[in-house]
């Protein structure tokens, strides 16, 4: 890292004050424009909202949220109080974890095997399996559930026995078909040299697999488990219907969903509510970004 | 909280008896695969490593979509009726039928994946200049952490109407009132520009996916690359057009691909802003309809099956695609 921070400084370092070194330093100033600028707009909605759940019901109504950035504030934290005040949150984001976090380790484990034998092993109909693969991603989910849930019934695999286990492999069977295709599609553009000098070094597949391709897809195992959680975490559908509605196995959404509907006119609490549900994805987001480096592959097919 | 008490060996089971049963798998059946013997190994291992992958959409995906063929030939009683379902969705062209649904997924189709590969690849790349990146990321990325229906309740700030004497409350027509000087719009109602307001507000949530998957696959491009590129004198533009996209050309295949898909499959965001009407209707929405409200499992099916159909020319694009991949290995 260092040591290519130093070969960028030499390449790009002109004479201050020559012409090259003015032409350098707009190019700079516009690209830090172009980059604020166009987060700043991208940010606009949200700030509507952020600025409106702390406002009160009849101003939201009457005058526009910028209204509320100018003196005299009346900013108020009710709708906040009322969401929280609301019962179960606590426990229904308990419930969240509990159905995310299964429901993204299986189905990323499940791809990365997949996704490498579609990558580097040879065998017949590779190609069409994989692209059967990638229509499944087409499948409106909506159709599925009727003929699933029947089955889950005639086998016992309801709530009331198996707790989760239903919503987890739901969520596995409708999450693989991206997940293979974005692994696959990683793993395809490691470097060859790199599994012909482990297969001369005579490492086994479970060596090739644990040792080499893992670590370095590193960054698109991070995107894929970002967004296999945000997906569950945001899910209404698929939990309402294989987890239903009761209070203490609802997750966040089936929660907020009822809390909105049973307050009648309750939508300006989700104001609230959608600022609350967002934290814990931001966070997982925040916490993985670190994965997202430059280098990984630097060095490893040398020696 | 004796309920979260209650819970807490079901989650260290989830955490550790989930990852320690998969990798005992396949840990196991590559012991089963050396007990044969050198020759035969490579052709039984694969099925090893993707077979539960086959099983798990076997069982969501295929045999629901199976059935979902046989139904799109039946009647609400099981009757086979040909290609009636089809020809009641496909008839009455250009009005009638799914086609203000067809037409409207066109629209999606070209627009929304065009905008969000534009916007993730300019914004990777160009975040990936700055010292900052991973604060602006965020940002960027964060309507992707909001639930739909937050998202719904984002843009009806953003696109809410009220009539030219009162104040406006949308920023929108805030905009367009104090700004254009031109009457205030009703943007979601409006058939002129009601699909393109849907379609921003579904850009807007899905772009920091593209950005991540494509910033991802730009990390994988070796610095010393870019150096020698840079070394020899070649401007940034270059380095882009010439560097940069070709390496990045399949993973753009892939978000591409996946758009393209979330373009025909486009749900949320028209069912809780418009639920199809003011001739919003998209493909997806039109089968939830016909199949949970209007009782016409024949027809919903016929719609998802046209909407399968029109993924086909994706797939040969991705099959010329491995193989230009495969070749060049």
């Amino acid at each position: 890292m260092t040591a290519q921070a130093v070969a960028r400084e030499e390449v790009v370092r002109a004479p201050a004050w020559s012409p090259a070194w003015i032409s350098q330093r707009l190019q700079k100033v516009l690209l830090h424009v172009v980059v604020i600028g166009l987060t700043a707009a991208w940010m606009v909605p949200a700030i509507a909202l952020f600025t409106s759940s702390f406002r009160h019901f009849e101003d939201i109504n009457s005058t526009g949220w910028w209204t509320a950035l100018a003196p005299p504030f009346k900013f108020t934290v009710d709708n906040y109080a009322k969401v929280l005040s609301s019962g179960n949150l606590g426990h229904s984001i308990f419930n969240s974890f509990m159905i995310s976090i299964p429901a993204t380790v299986i189905p990323t484990t499940i791809a990365a095997f997949a996704a490498y034998a579609f990558a580097w092993m040879k065998f017949p109909g590779r190609n069409y399996l994989f692209l059967a693969l990638v229509a499944l991603l087409a499948v409106p989910l909506q159709l599925t559930f009727v003929p699933v849930l029947k089955t889950y019934v005639s086998v016992g695999l309801v709530p009331q026995n198996w707790g989760f286990v239903g919503v987890w492999l739901a969520h596995t069977g409708y999450g693989l078909p991206f997940a293979v295709y974005l692994l696959a599609n990683f793993f395809r553009a490691l470097p060859s040299d790199l599994f012909e000098s482990a297969e001369i070094d005579g490492a086994g597949t479970l060596t090739v697999f644990f040792r080499i391709v893992l670590p370095l897809s590193v960054p698109a195992i991070a995107s894929l488990v970002i967004f296999q959680f945000l997906w569950v975490w945001n899910d209404l559908l698929v939990a309402l219907i294989y987890v239903g509605g009761t209070e203490n196995v609802a997750p966040v959404t089936v929660t907020l969903a009822n809390l909105s509907n049973s307050l009648g006119q309750g939508w300006h609490l989700l104001t609230a509510a959608a600022f609350l549900s967002m934290i814990i994805p931001l966070v997982v987001f925040i916490s993985l970004q670190r994965y997202f480096v430059r280098g990984i592959l630097a060095g490893s097919v040398k020696g | 909280m004796d309920l979260l008490i209650q819970d807490v060996p079901t989650l260290v089971f989830v955490v550790v008896a989930v990852p320690a049963v998969l990798a005992i798998y396949i840990v196991g059946t590559e012991y089963l695969v050396r007990l044969l013997p050198d020759k035969q190994r490579p052709r039984v291992r694969p099925w090893f490593w993707v077979g539960p992958a086959l099983v798990f959409v076997t069982a969501f995906l295929v045999l629901p979509a199976l059935g979902t063929v046989v139904t799109s030939f039946q009647d609400h009683d099981g009757n086979f009726i040909g290609l009636l379902n089809y020809q009641r969705q496909l008839g009455d062209f250009p009005t009638g039928g799914a086609w203000i649904a067809i037409r409207n997924n066109v629209y999606w189709l070209i627009l929304y994946t065009l905008f969000v590969l534009f916007f993730g690849l300019i914004l990777a790349v160009l975040f990936d200049r700055v010292r900052y990146e991973s604060i602006v990321k965020s940002f960027i990325f964060m309507p992707m952490a909001i639930s739909s229906v937050a998202l719904a309740v984002i843009w009806g700030f953003m696109y809410s109407y009220q009539p030219a004497d009162a104040p406006q409350t949308g920023t929108l027509n805030f905009i367009v009132v104090n700004v254009f000087h031109q009457a205030p719009k009703t943007w979601l109602s409006d058939p002129t520009v009601n699909n393109f307001a849907l379609i921003a507000a579904a850009i807007w949530g899905i772009t920091g996916f593209a950005m991540v998957i494509l910033s991802a696959a730009l990390k994988g491009i070796p610095g010393e690359l870019l150096e020698a590129a840079r070394v020899d004198g070649a401007g940034e533009l270059t380095i882009f057009r010439r560097v940069i996209f070709p390496l990045m050309m399949p993973t753009v295949v892939v978000v591409g691909t996946t758009l393209v898909i979330f373009a025909l499959k486009a749900f949320d965001v028209v069912y809780v802003m418009t639920a199809g009407n003011f001739q919003t209707d998209v493909l997806a929405n039109r089968m939830y309809k016909l199949l949970y409200q209007s009782d016409n499992p024949g027809g919903a099916s016929a719609v998802a099956i046209i909407l399968l159909i029109a993924v086909v020319p994706v797939l040969i694009f991705n099959l010329r695609q491995f193989r230009a991949v495969e070749a060049r290995r």
